[in-house]
């Protein structure tokens, strides 16, 4: 009876611990949505803990007025949903033909996937490559270089190892073509797998700056996260404080803070729905190779 | 589509290349695209790798750029030579070394923990909160840290100033921008680094628990001789990749998190490669420091690789 008692006791110690390492992953979102509602007044008398003081949209409706954020904001959504697109093309484009043991020079395009999981050229090398390629300042900057990623093929292809040979080998009896085959079989059972690469995918464009900071320099071009980046760091405060009126260089707290929340919150909407599927995607990646 | 009617066999290995082709073509087909791009996204780069080993000039092609001095290697060497640049190999090493130290080992014990949870429901809240950090980007978590470390008026300031502790420069002080940077690295990681683990875990044999439980095993011993043991495997794997990228260093990261004031300890090469070369257009330098970086990580990676392999665990491959 004893032995049962502690272990109950043991199981809230664990409850605890959670309970304290969850509230460091959301205090810091809920202060944020405290400050981003909080008037200036209050935020300089350091009264914003975890509930805003002097409840106003002011900073939200800043935001949302404001057709730099509008602009940059439908740009990253369009560049995200493209992406996202092509990139799983790309993915089952690749992933696909491997599956076929009895392909000729598979070892040589397995070998040719591999060496590019382990040896990068490097910064210098790309960026150079991007010029003569006339890339630069081109919005497909954005989204050709990165359209596919092998540790996301890697994953894909073992899901497509799992499904069934009999059902391919039934089709091909039948007198199904590869693309045939391709399309009537592997994409319609592979659902979880695409919902997963399209979210590694579409969080990676989304939350990507550095291809932007460095091929591309036209503003009407810009992410995001990009256009985030140089708020925080006052880049051409200056500048806006001309052109938009403001007294003091830079932006106000609240309004950086609403900045912050207004860039993270699709996807903070999307991830938990999609849960049970990017759990099995990392095991996978991680498991078999 | 006549030929693809045949089954596959070995016999059919065996004949010409023409009805192998009539068979397969499509999905070679299907193969052009991903080959192409990474033949010119992955490969091509590897051409102007020469850089490091030239001097650079805007006008001529990479193959007619003259050679540089000290039979080539004279990058190499300014390199070695150049402060800033010893100082970022220096602070990449040690946010790396940091980073493996404490930010490892916290998903291994995250999952441990998490495994403890005999409420599932509450498992799974959990689990999703502790996935969210995984989903901000860089530039977002900077501007979180900015808010809730601001030094006035910023909450974790605020509650230490309750207390009566003075306000901490977390990102403004070089010591205290290592330990933000380290632990920021961890917050954002420990939740999504637990699902491989939670998952060796699950693949463990629950008939080891319940031996343990008849022997009289209380929840630390089981933990200790069965579960630690059991994930052992993914452990090692993951050790051996974190060790082969000891001198890799992500961008978005440190860039992010940098200011003026810390610069001393936040420059790393990957940002000292971006300030150099793309902003400050030394291309021949800044890729010998990159070609050196790409080259060291492979070495590290066999290294490691080799290490555990002759410890007697699998390895990467």
């Amino acid at each position: 009876m004893i032995k049962s008692k502690s272990a109950k006791f043991g199981d809230w110690i664990f409850v605890v611990i959670c309970v304290i390492v969850g509230l460091i992953c959301v205090l810091p979102m809920i202060n944020l949505l405290a400050r981003s509602m909080s008037s200036t007044d209050a935020l300089v008398r350091r009264e914003v803990y975890l509930w805003p003081k002097g409840i106003n949209f002011d900073a939200y409706a800043m935001v949302l007025g404001d057709v730099k954020y509008i602009k940059a904001f439908f740009w990253t959504v369009f560049l995200t949903v493209v992406c996202t697109l092509v990139s799983l093309t790309m993915t089952t484009l690749c992933a696909y033909p491997l599956i076929f043991q009895d392909l000729k020079g598979r070892t040589t395009f397995n070998i040719i996937i591999t060496i590019t999981m382990f040896f990068n050229a490097g910064t210098i090398p790309n960026y150079l490559l991007m010029k003569s390629l006339n890339l630069l300042n081109n919005p497909l900057v954005l989204i050709i270089p990165a359209s596919l990623s092998v540790y996301n093929m890697i994953i894909m292809r073992s899901f497509f190892y799992g499904i069934p040979d009999s059902l391919r080998e039934s089709a091909e009896i039948d007198g199904a073509s590869y693309f045939r085959i391709l399309w009537s079989i592997y994409v319609p059972l592979s659902k979880p797998v695409f919902a997963t690469l399209a979210l590694f995918y579409a969080v990676g464009r989304w939350n990507g700056y550095s291809d932007a900071l460095m091929y591309m320099n036209n503003k009407d071009y810009y992410p995001l996260q990009l256009l985030l980046y140089n708020i925080l760091n006052n880049i051409n405060s200056i500048e806006v404080a001309t052109q938009e009126g403001f007294s003091a260089p830079g932006l106000s707290e609240s309004l950086k803070a609403a900045i912050v929340m207004f860039s993270t919150v699709p996807i903070l909407c999307v991830y938990p729905w999609l849960q049970k599927y990017f759990i099995h995607g990392v095991t996978m990646g991680a498991v078999k190779e | 589509m006549k030929a693809s009617t045949k089954k596959p066999s070995a016999v059919q290995k065996k004949q010409n290349f023409g009805v192998y082709m009539k068979r397969y073509w499509q999905l070679y087909v299907l193969l052009f695209l991903p080959m192409l791009y990474l033949l010119i996204f992955k490969y091509v780069p590897m051409i102007y790798i020469q850089i490091a080993f030239k001097k650079y000039s805007i006008v001529e092609s990479v193959w007619n750029m003259p050679w540089a001095g000290n039979n080539g290697f004279e990058y190499f060497i300014k390199a070695f030579n150049n402060k800033d640049f010893i100082n970022a190999l220096r602070n990449t090493l040690m946010l790396n070394l940091l980073d493996l130290v404490i930010g490892f080992p916290a998903p291994i014990i995250f999952a441990l923990i998490l495994n403890e949870l005999v409420f599932k429901k509450f498992k799974r809240v959990i689990q999703t909160v502790a996935y969210m950090p995984h989903f901000l980007s860089w530039v977002i978590i900077y501007g979180l840290a900015l808010q809730i470390f601001a030094p006035s008026s910023g909450l974790v300031n605020m509650v230490l100033n309750n207390f009566g502790i003075e306000a901490i420069p977390f990102l403004n002080d070089s010591k205290h921008w290592v330990a933000t940077y380290i632990f920021l690295g961890v917050w954002q990681n420990f939740g999504w680094g637990s699902i491989v683990y939670l998952a060796a875990i699950a693949g463990i044999n629950s008939e080891l628990y319940e031996a343990a439980s008849v022997d009289g095993c209380g929840r630390f011993k089981k933990m200790w001789h069965i579960t630690l043991p059991g994930i052992k495997p993914t452990i090692v794997v993951l050790l051996v990749m974190n060790l082969g990228n000891i001198l890799g260093s992500g961008f978005d990261r440190p860039f992010a998190m940098q200011n003026n004031l810390v610069m001393d300890v936040a420059e790393v090469i990957s940002t000292f490669v971006y300030k150099n070369g793309i902003q400050g257009l030394q291309f021949s330098l800044t890729t010998a420091v990159g070609f050196f970086q790409s080259v060291i990580c492979v070495i590290f990676l066999l290294l490691a690789n080799w290490i555990s392999r002759r410890l007697g665990e699998r390895g990467i491959w």
